[in-house]
């Protein structure tokens, strides 16, 4: 009975509705299918989201686990500020990351016109997007290497700095071997969330087809301009990204016990 | 939690290392999630308390925020049950393809939400296959939320529930009490503070939600408009100081929000060391 009611939730709320959008997207065959994602907009909004990650995902990967050594090695004035500060991205409308970017990095923005004088534009460009990328995606290696630390403990690569190795050994050749699983984790969830923004992005990119749109806003405008069939194409490639994300996950999960 | 002693302190390598992860750190931290929070915080009071007021105030920011707020709290109450149920089922139920299943308890997390909003468009819009259209009504805000929430309850409970003895379920059940009593007076008081950690961090998800909320509601101002549709608009009609305002408030509400569940994590496991 129970069994019932949980799968029943689930196919209502998740794989029914998934399942019919890519039932759509190939309703009028395979080559509509296709053609709705080769359009130039289309395939420069991949690209796009394809840049954006692949800026924005390796920069947090090396501050997670910067983060994570600092949070769980060192006691500093402001532990418990940095801490909560990390997770305020989980928790924050994108909207209003959006905005906060635009106050700074926008024409009117603390430094933005300074920016701009000098030939770089952050808001409605590329470097505004990769920001925005960033501030959302920013928790999940954090988050997945802080818990590995505190359980390794420090014994390790306290035998190693006495043995002679220097900080940045003992870092390549203890710790992050013992940490690996947990940071290609959060890289995974990363990714995800890199390659699936959308609210933040929306309010710094100015959303300007062929320029600065990416994969989800590319949905959006597709559907906004009535084609649905467009929109849920894209939708599909969207969503093979994230199943294959899941993927990756179950896999890690498994090959981690 | 894990109880896992802590390390102790070393002064001697203390100094040594870790300096360049903390100015990192704090660098990384500043540059791209403080300042522009201190920016926000700034303009809002731009025009001084009264202007903040005002603009919190306006009757269609207030509509804004009331409905966001109601609408997540019976959100996360809906999948506060039907989580704690999902995640029973995963645990202690056996059935084929339940591994599939399992992994796609993260599919919301793992499809962006512009996408799960067209997918809920999709089976219960105006097109809807099964006849069913809630499109532009608050339902179909309520469908939206159910779905980027699922996973917060189902994935705190579940190691939780993995970890639970069952001898205490055991002796309950053979003292005589009925599966109900059982649930009720051992296995759920175990589970509560999960279920409560994960409802806070589902509802401070719901305050902010944008992309899958943003086709299938309509955005009606003082019908279906939520909070961050309304800072959308205010943005795009360029009333900065508005949006400015009603982001505050949010950025409040998600403050607030993740220091209970600190606080709710400090409680939970104060008797572990």
């Amino acid at each position: 009975m129970l069994r019932l009611i949980a799968l029943g939730y689930l196919a209502a709320l998740l794989i029914v509705p998934v399942g019919l959008v890519v039932y759509r997207a190939f309703e009028d065959g395979i080559g509509a299918f296709i053609e709705s994602i080769t359009t130039p907009e289309a395939l420069h909004a991949l690209w796009l989201t394809i840049v954006i990650a692949l800026i924005a995902v390796p920069m947090n990967t090396v501050f997670g686990i910067f983060c994570a050594l600092a949070i769980v090695r060192r006691k500093f004035p402001g532990h418990g500020l940095v801490n909560s500060v990390v997770d305020l991205p989980l928790a924050l409308s994108p909207v209003v990351v959006g905005l906060a970017l635009v106050l700074v990095y926008g024409r009117q923005g603390w430094w933005g016109g300074w920016l701009i004088d000098n030939g770089f534009q952050v808001i409605f460009a590329l470097p505004g997007m990769v920001l925005a990328t960033i501030f959302v995606s920013l928790p999940f290696v954090v988050r997945e290497v802080v818990p590995v630390l505190r359980e390794i403990g420090d014994e390790q690569e306290e035998a190693s700095a006495t043995l002679g190795a220097s900080p940045w050994q003992t870092f390549w050749r203890v710790t992050l071997p013992a940490i690996r699983w947990g940071v290609l984790y959060g890289v995974v969830l990363t990714t995800a969330r890199a390659l699936g923004e959308f609210g933040a992005v929306s309010v710094v990119s100015g959303r300007i087809a062929g320029r600065t749109e990416t994969m989800t806003l590319h949905v959006e405008e597709r559907y906004q301009a009535f084609e649905i069939q467009d929109a849920y194409a894209a939708s599909v490639v969207l969503a093979v990204l994230a199943v294959a994300t899941l993927l990756v996950m179950t896999l890690l999960r498994r090959e981690e016990t | 939690m894990s109880s896992v002693a802590q390390p102790v302190a070393r002064p001697l390598r203390r100094r040594r290392d870790g300096a360049l992860s903390l100015g990192v750190t704090t660098g990384y931290l500043s540059v791209i999630v403080l300042i522009p929070m201190a920016a926000l915080l700034l303009r809002s009071l731009e025009g001084g308390a009264g202007a903040f007021w005002d603009a919190v105030t306006d009757p269609q920011a207030v509509a804004a925020l009331k409905l966001t707020f109601v609408i997540s709290l019976g959100v996360v109450l809906i999948n506060a049950v039907a989580g704690t149920v999902i995640a029973w089922v995963l645990v202690r139920d056996s059935f084929r393809g339940k591994s599939l299943v399992n992994a796609l308890i993260d599919l919301p997390f793992a499809l962006p939400t512009i996408v799960a909003g067209l997918t809920l468009l999709a089976l219960y819009g105006p097109k809807s296959p099964v006849g069913v259209n809630v499109a532009y009504t608050t339902a179909a805000i309520v469908l939206a939320l159910l779905f980027v929430t699922l996973p917060f309850v189902v994935r705190t409970v579940q190691p939780v529930l993995l970890e639970l003895d069952r001898d205490m379920e055991e002796a309950a059940q053979s003292l005589g009490a009925t599966s109900f009593q059982t649930f009720r007076r051992i296995v759920f008081p175990n589970l509560f503070p999960a279920i409560l950690s994960g409802t806070a961090l589902g509802f401070a998800r719901s305050l902010g939600e944008f992309g899958s909320v943003v086709l299938i509601s309509g955005n009606q101002p003082f019908k279906t408009e939520v909070a961050s549709v309304y800072i959308f608009g205010q943005i795009e009609s360029d009333n900065i100081t508005g949006a400015a305002a009603v982001s505050v408030v949010l950025l409040l509400a998600s403050l607030a929000v993740l220091l209970s569940i600190g606080g709710l994590r400090r409680w939970a496991t104060r008797h572990d060391n």
